[in-house]
Order: C-alpha cells, then sequence, then structure tokens
C-alpha cells in the first residue's frame, strides 16, 4: 500500500454564500415571500401600513410567537408538543387564580408581590406540564404525539375543573400592573414584542453558540449518534419540552393580559396554528432543521394574511384555507430547493 | 503487557447466546482483524468493548487493570474510541461540530459558556490534514461523499489520546477510491502507536492492513493467527465453518 492517495477532490467546489446558512434555508425563502406580501399588502390597502394597524399585527403575532420559539426547540429534537395550547390557558388560570385567592387572603406583604407570586405560580404550573412531557418521552419512551396528546386533553379538562368551566378574572392590587406587564405598549409598541424579542435573542444564542443548541440539532439529526457520543439525550429532552411549556405559559399569561380575563376554552386549537407557524418558519418536523427567526417569520406570515384578508374586505373564514396551503407551499419549496442541491 | 485483554466473555439476550467464552488479548499499536459471517458475534464484541453493552460473564482488562465499561462515554475516558458501523454522524452538523459532539470547545463568560465555533474548526482541519483527508471542517455532513463521512467518524477518534480504535465495518459502503483511503488511515493510526480492532466482511481489507487475524463463528472465538501464517482461502473455510479450528 502506498502513500498516493492523499486524494484531492477537483470536482468539489466550496458552496457559495447563499447556498449555506441562513440564506439557504426555508426561513429565507418564506421571509422573501413575506416581504412580497407586505409591499402587496401596502399597495392593495392604504391602512395596512398604518402605525395602528402594525401595532396590531405586532401584538397578535407575539401572542403566539413566544410559544413558537418553544415548540420550535422541541421540533428540532424531532418532537411534538400538541398540549400547548392547553398549557397557554393553564397558565393563564393559575395566574389568575393565584392572584384571586392572594386578594381573598389578603396576602400582600409588599407591592407587586401578588403578581409576583401569582407568575412563578402559573409558570411552575406550565414547567410541571413540560416536565411531565419530557420525562414520559426520554425516560419511559412514549411517543410524542400520543403523550402531548394526552397532556392537551387532561390538562384543558384540569382548568375547566378549576374553574367549573367558567374561566376566571385577574384581580387583588396588583391588576392594574398585571394589565401593563402584559398588555401595555411603549408608545405604538406592545410589551409582548419586547418578550419576544428578547426570548429569541436568547433562543438564537443558545442553539448557535452553546454545547446544549448543538446537542438539541444532534439530537434531531442522529439521536443515537448523540447518545454514542456522550451526549445527556434524556435530559436535554427533558429541557426541551419543559422550555416549550415555560414559553406556552409566558403566552398564557400575556394572552389573558390583553383579554382581562382567562376563559377556561381559552387558546382552544392554538396547538395547530404554533405548529403551521413553526412548520411554515422552516423547522422541519422530521427533526434537525429550525431557529428562532423562523419561528417569528412564521408566526407575522401568518398575521399578515389574516390581517391582510380582513383589511382586504375578505371573508375571513378564507383565512384557514390560505394558511393551510401555505405549509403545503412552503414545504414543496423547500422539497424542491432540496432535490435540485442534492 | 496487552492493551486488552478479555477473558472468558460471555454475552446472552434472553434465550441467545451471542458470544460464548471469548478470550483474546490485543497489543499496543497492534492491528487486528474481527472477522465472521453475519451473526457471529463480531458486534456484539464491539459493543462489549466500547461500553454499550455489559458482558454477561467474564472480565476485561484494560492496560492491566480490570475495567468495568458500562458506558460509551467510560470507554472514551479509557483511551477506547469506536467508529460504528452507521458512523453515528449527525447530519445537520458540521463536520467539526460531528468531531466535537458531547467535549465541545467552551469559552467562559461570566456564568455561560459559549463554542469556541473558530477554534475547534481549526482543529478538526488539523484532523482531517493528519489523515490526508479533503474534507472541510465547516461542511454539514449531510452533503459529504461516503468517504467523506468515514473520515470525519475516524477523525472523531483522534480527537483524544486514543490507544485503541475499534471500527466496525469502515468498508463496507463506500466506493474502491474511498477504501484505499480508509485502510491508508489505518496505516497511519498504526504509525502513530495506536491499536486497531478492525471488523469487515472484506478479506482483502483485512490482510491489506492486519498483522493478526481472529475468526468468530456463531459466538465462539474459532481462529486467531498471524495473517502470515493465515490465508484468505482458510479464513474463509473458517467463516463458515468448512474448517472447524486453526
Amino acid at each position: 500500500m502506498t502513500d498516493t492517495h492523499a486524494t484531492t477532490f477537483t470536482n468539489v467546489g466550496r458552496t457559495r454564500f447563499w447556498q449555506r446558512g441562513f440564506l439557504a434555508s426555508q426561513s429565507a425563502y418564506v421571509l422573501a415571500a413575506l416581504i412580497l406580501l407586505i409591499i402587496v399588502m401596502s399597495f392593495l390597502s392604504p391602512n395596512f401600513l398604518t402605525s395602528g394597524n402594525v401595532s396590531n399585527i405586532t401584538r397578535n403575532f407575539s401572542f403566539i410567537a413566544i410559544a413558537t420559539l418553544g415548540i420550535t426547540l422541541v421540533i428540532i429534537t424531532g418532537g411534538i408538543d400538541l398540549s400547548v395550547g392547553s398549557t397557554i390557558a393553564l397558565a393563564a388560570t393559575i395566574t389568575s387564580l393565584t392572584m384571586n385567592g392572594l386578594n381573598t387572603a389578603e396576602f400582600y406583604p409588599f407591592a407587586g408581590s401578588a403578581l409576583l407570586i401569582s407568575l412563578v405560580a402559573g409558570l411552575s404550573a406550565a414547567a410541571a406540564v413540560g416536565l411531565f412531557n419530557g420525562v414520559a418521552i426520554a425516560k419511559l419512551k412514549l411517543s410524542p404525539f400520543v403523550t402531548t396528546l394526552g397532556t392537551l386533553s387532561m390538562v384543558r379538562g384540569l382548568v375547566y375543573v378549576a374553574t367549573q368551566g367558567r374561566g376566571t378574572f385577574p384581580a387583588g392590587p396588583d391588576k392594574e400592573l398585571f394589565l401593563a406587564v402584559t398588555a401595555g405598549k411603549f408608545g405604538e409598541v406592545p410589551v409582548a414584542f419586547f418578550y419576544l424579542i428578547i426570548c429569541a435573542a436568547i433562543m438564537w444564542v443558545a442553539l448557535n453558540h452553546t454545547a446544549w443548541g448543538k446537542h438539541v440539532f444532534a439530537i434531531g439529526s442522529n439521536e443515537n449518534a448523540g447518545r454514542l457520543t456522550g451526549v445527556a439525550v434524556d435530559r436535554v429532552k427533558i429541557q426541551v419540552y419543559v422550555l416549550c411549556s415555560l414559553a406556552a405559559g409566558v403566552n398564557g399569561i400575556i394572552i389573558s393580559g390583553w383579554l382581562g380575563s382567562a376563559p377556561a376554552n381559552l387558546a382552544t386549537a392554538y396547538e395547530l396554528t404554533i405548529i403551521a407557524a413553526a412548520v411554515i418558519g422552516g423547522a422541519n418536523l422530521a427533526g434537525g432543521v429550525g431557529g428562532a427567526a423562523g419561528a417569528i417569520i412564521g408566526c407575522i406570515l401568518i398575521e399578515v394574511i389574516r390581517n391582510g384578508l380582513v383589511l382586504a374586505r375578505v371573508d375571513p373564514y378564507w383565512q384557514q384555507t390560505l394558511v393551510g396551503a401555505i405549509i403545503v407551499a412552503a414545504v414543496l419549496v423547500d422539497r424542491l430547493r432540496s432535490s435540485r442541491n442534492g | 503487557m496487552a492493551l486488552l485483554e478479555l477473558s472468558g466473555v460471555t454475552k446472552e439476550f434472553g434465550a441467545i447466546r451471542a458470544l460464548s467464552d471469548v478470550s483474546f488479548t490485543i497489543q499496543p499499536g497492534e492491528v487486528v482483524g474481527l472477522m465472521g459471517d453475519n451473526g457471529a458475534g463480531k458486534s456484539t464484541l464491539v459493543k462489549i468493548i466500547s461500553g454499550i453493552y455489559q458482558p454477561t460473564a467474564g472480565t476485561l482488562h484494560f492496560s492491566g487493570s480490570r475495567a468495568h465499561i458500562h458506558s460509551p462515554g467510560e470507554a472514551r475516558r479509557l483511551g477506547i474510541e469506536t467508529v460504528y458501523q452507521d458512523l453515528a454522524l449527525a447530519d445537520n452538523l458540521t463536520a467539526a461540530e460531528n468531531i466535537f459532539l458531547g467535549r465541545e470547545l467552551k469559552r467562559q463568560i461570566g456564568p455561560l459558556r459559549f463554542l469556541r465555533h473558530a477554534a475547534m474548526n481549526a482543529r478538526a482541519a488539523e484532523l482531517f490534514a493528519e489523515l490526508k483527508s479533503e474534507t472541510r471542517a465547516d461542511d454539514y455532513v449531510r452533503q459529504m461523499s461516503g468517504g467523506q463521512r468515514q473520515a470525519v467518524a475516524i477523525a472523531r477518534t483522534r480527537l483524544s489520546d486514543a490507544k485503541l480504535i475499534l471500527m466496525d465495518e469502515p468498508t463496507a459502503a463506500i466506493s474502491v477510491r474511498q477504501v484505499a483511503e480508509v485502510l491508508n488511515l489505518i496505516h497511519r493510526l498504526k504509525e502513530a502507536g495506536i491499536a486497531v480492532i478492525l471488523i469487515s466482511h472484506r478479506m482483502p481489507d483485512v490482510f491489506a492492513v492486519c498483522e493478526r487475524v481472529i475468526v468468530m463463528r456463531r459466538g465462539t472465538k474459532v481462529a486467531d493467527k498471524a495473517i502470515t501464517a493465515s490465508s484468505p482461502e482458510e479464513v474463509t473455510a473458517l467463516i463458515t465453518g468448512a474448517k472447524e479450528a486453526a
């Protein structure tokens, strides 16, 4: 055996910058479609780009976008979480019930304490759902679809039980503060949008610049490889489901603040919109692909379409049909592109 | 002193006895071929050495002391690295990210630790240069040829100071030219003083790089002899059972 096999593949070129990274991802294509749509809408309706309408759109997509960030993490690991809608309702309900409870008990040691305790209670309840999902999926090896289908129903049932199906209203000394931190605005910008940007930035750094992020992608691309190379697969999976539920919980609290109440049927079927937003934004249900930017782009696209149809005086019932068509179109474009690139 | 010594290793899966009473030794820097037909127990043996399975009976000694290899991480700490048959690569990560998966280089900033992408890419590029493989550290594994993927899996074993590398069918699914590359890599590992156990179906590969061949049949060791004292015909006969033992 001689040493002449130091091969050079002269037919292998460097991939171009637009064939790598963000520009080569489905997220970039959907972003281009979104920008196009915004331009078209701005011509079709003079009201579309008014500050009031933009503020509206911003608030509306922020309602689901934080949960979409969370579910994107789960989808990157190759899992799914159908219980996010119910978790949104649970966090809102527990927060509201705790505020009421503290009010009745007249427990108010310092300014803002009722709000703080209620938020901790609401988010802990959400995290508990995620912990249940994560342990069942990672340790007991149950299927993510079936497990979270179960928690979808269980958690929704608990919300009805806890409120007798009537829903609850935030009350007590911190009610105004609660509404300000959830539904308030800085100028024309809803506060929820700032929470979203902070969460997205943290998620971007975590996915791209920490070992944990690489482990999330590794689990989604080849779980067995992760195990063999010493990645704590079970632990990362549990963390991802807890984060997903926490994100849903944050969204639930924000929505209940804007509504001024936490109805028991809050966010029913939101899981489908949230999964749709994640998938449109480029998260691949097969695992291993997805990102923070894509999740937000997906949410904006869905909201712009909804808003655009209203402004264009199109029957709003068309919205669902269009969102469905866009899911298929986004996946189709990605399919065509990846088959061309080999 | 032997680098690895197996004595009386037996592995049962319920009623199936996959390995029965297997003993052999590997010397430092030795390249040993492990051959056998499908179901002979080769992969089970590899998985016991790399810490995925625990033997039902028997003992392992590594560098002279008793070793309980209860996880792939433990095997790595001892200096045993494995190139798995399916390569165990994550397609959606780059070559460098795969090589460093589970032992990333990090920079501490306050309480947080961030990846050192540049350092990992540079080290990966160094490893590929050592292996004389035309593989770029920041390319995604999903875009790579079979030979390049193999190089990534082998480069991963070179990251730490490995003493023994197990290769499970490294030439099973790649082109002729890539096979030559992989065999060259094995030569370079040997030059670096690293012992290699090569599990293979391909007779020419084993005879090209190995000094010794161990033949398994139905979970037992039927031969353990120097390559120079054997022949492809004899090994074939041992694998199929035409010849009982040698």
